[in-house]
């Protein structure tokens, strides 16, 4: 459905896009992760055929977003960040230009409009005027226009940033709806969000692909390197941590205390997993254990790790 | 042809949309209105030997709200779309550029069109009241409005260019005022040259909008002022286009 290959932008010296590389297939959906400035927005304004890239080729459906730009753009729905609208317009007003002018055929604007409404959850402000919407709802229009006259790729460029957690659990649940039918690409901040809905990450970093897998292998990769958590009371934190440090598996160990217990945080070889080992050490010595358990890595450490701990 | 005609309604229902568009029809009826009856007064007073059409269009009142009036029907239609991020909208909806430049100057030259329509209603009225003719022939007014019209098309089309530069209204107000002004006043200049032999007459002469409005109104109708607004416009146009497209490319 999409397909990118050596995509560059430069804003005078400065690169914002540097050479990437990726394929999206149809009924997937992708999520774009990666700091302020890394390229993220210049990436999908491209996509959509609104900045023509410096070098580079990107294909939507066959059709080439440049040399071939009105024919790509009609396989396209696209929600620019900060969803700006006609706030002249009201909603059933705006969405019946913006599908007429995307070549929705006029005998089925009608149908068209009030499925995206239902849809978006609209049919209560069909009426009003955007400019007097909260910003809730002017995403959501954002979203139906995006959608009114059914792409094949919908580019989603931070849908749920500045809403309230109920409006971001609805856009989410209606981004999940629409996967039946659409191809989405999807750039946000929130990595819940990518875990729940994304089939791929694509990480991306001052314009580089750093990663692009599915949720679950980014994690195996970095779970390796995991650690485990062990909360026993112990008679001397000290000596304990050094009798635990030469167990097999485990690398280093940092405590911490809480009243009586100490709470040992160990940092295990890679392909290791020492609980079991640490559990029989424990019986052995006799130390009441109150946890002994190894947290799942989260998305958020491989953000961390592969963008050098940047800022999300 | 059909886009063409959705992005041009969308232009026309934003113009009227706003406020501004009422202020600006309200005031420059009013002057206007004045400007009519100053020209009929002038011939009350037997100052004059001219018809009312050629009285109403050849009035310093007439130049005034002719020239101020493009800033306004101007201004908004490139800049607030760059400012509100708009265009990022619009263009990734599969449109050619060049049918959008070219459904926002229709807008904005049919806001000029509505502005300048009541205005037969004053020969109208002229006529129905006093009985007499407003315009020697026919030929008046269709000289007088098409002038009109070729006029408002150029100085439309540099408004638009001056809007097509800036993401801020104000700057594109003053671009296009003073373009407008320095090519109105430089056609001023055919009237303070001698007489005969200057080339400069000859030059300024021929796109003098004072001079065109002379002829027109009296219904000489000259093929050069038609050549120059007409070849100009699309110049201009073409000029739009390519900062347009320039801006965002560069963005």
């Amino acid at each position: 459905m999409v397909k990118v290959e050596k995509l560059t932008k430069k804003f005078g010296a400065n690169t914002a896009v540097d050479s990437i590389n990726f394929e999206v297939q149809k009924g997937e959906i992708v999520g774009f992760l990666g700091p302020n400035g890394a390229g993220k927005s210049t990436t999908m304004k491209m996509l959509a055929g609104f900045l023509p890239p410096t070098s580079g080729t990107a294909e939507i459906a066959g059709c080439d977003v440049f040399t071939d730009s009105l024919r790509a753009r009609e396989h396209i729905g696209y929600m620019p960040e900060n969803v700006p609208l006609y706030t002249d317009m009201r909603v059933s007003e705006f969405l019946r230009y913006r599908a007429s002018l995307k070549g929705v055929p006029g005998r089925r604007l009608r149908d068209r409009i009030s499925d995206v409404l239902e849809l978006c959850g609209l049919e209560d402000v069909e009426k009003k005027i955007i400019s007097r919407l909260s910003k809730g709802y002017r995403q959501r229009v954002g979203l139906a226009d995006a959608m009114v006259h059914e792409p094949d790729l919908l580019i989603l460029d931070e849908p749920t940033i500045g809403l309230d957690p109920n409006q971001i659990r609805l856009v989410r649940d209606l981004i999940r709806n629409l996967r039946r039918h659409h191809t989405i690409l999807i750039s946000t901040h929130i990595l819940p969000e990518v875990e729940m809905l994304c089939s791929r990450v694509i990480i991306i970093n001052k314009g580089r692909i750093e990663a692009l897998d599915t949720p679950q292998n980014l994690r195996a990769r970095l779970g390796q390197e995991g650690h485990v958590l062990f909360d026993a009371r112990v008679p001397d934190a000290r000596v304990a941590a050094a009798e635990l440090r030469k167990l097999e598996g485990v690398q280093t160990v940092n405590i911490r205390n809480d009243g009586p217990w100490s709470i040992f945080k160990i940092q295990c070889t890679p392909g290791h997993d020492p609980r079991e080992t640490i559990y029989q050490f424990a019986v052995e010595k006799s130390w009441p254990v109150r946890e002994l358990s190894r947290p799942p890595v989260s998305l958020e450490q491989v953000f961390a790790e592969v963008t050098n701990g940047e800022e999300l | 042809m059909g886009r063409f005609f959705i992005l041009f309604r969308r232009e026309v229902a934003s113009t009227f949309h706003q406020p501004i568009a009422y202020v600006v029809l309200f005031f420059f009826l009013v002057i206007t209105g004045f400007n009519f009856h100053a020209g009929i007064t002038m011939l009350n007073n037997g100052r004059g030997t001219t018809t009312v059409v050629e009285a109403f269009f050849n009035t310093m009142y007439f130049w005034f709200p002719f020239l101020l009036v493009f800033p306004f029907t101007t201004m908004r239609v490139f800049a607030e779309e760059s400012k509100m991020g708009t265009i990022e909208m619009l263009m990734t909806a599969p449109v050619r550029d060049s049918q959008v430049v070219l459904a926002k100057y229709a807008g904005a030259l049919f806001f000029y069109l509505v502005l300048w329509a009541p205005s037969l209603l004053y020969f109208v009225t002229f006529q129905t009241i006093t009985g007499m003719n407003a315009a020697g022939a026919a030929g008046s007014y269709i000289g007088a409005y098409s002038i009109l019209i070729m006029m408002g098309m150029l100085y439309t089309s540099i408004g638009c260019l001056a809007s097509a530069l800036t993401d801020n209204q104000i700057v594109a107000a003053m671009i296009s005022f003073a373009a407008i002004l320095a090519l109105f006043f430089l056609g001023l200049l055919s009237f303070i040259m001698p007489a005969t032999g200057s080339i400069l007459r000859e030059v300024t002469y021929y796109f003098s909008p004072i001079e065109h409005m002379v002829d027109f109104s009296r219904g000489i109708v000259d093929t050069r002022p038609v050549v120059f607004y007409i070849s100009s416009t699309l110049l201009v146009l073409f000029a739009t286009l390519h900062v347009f497209q320039y801006r965002r490319w560069k963005s």
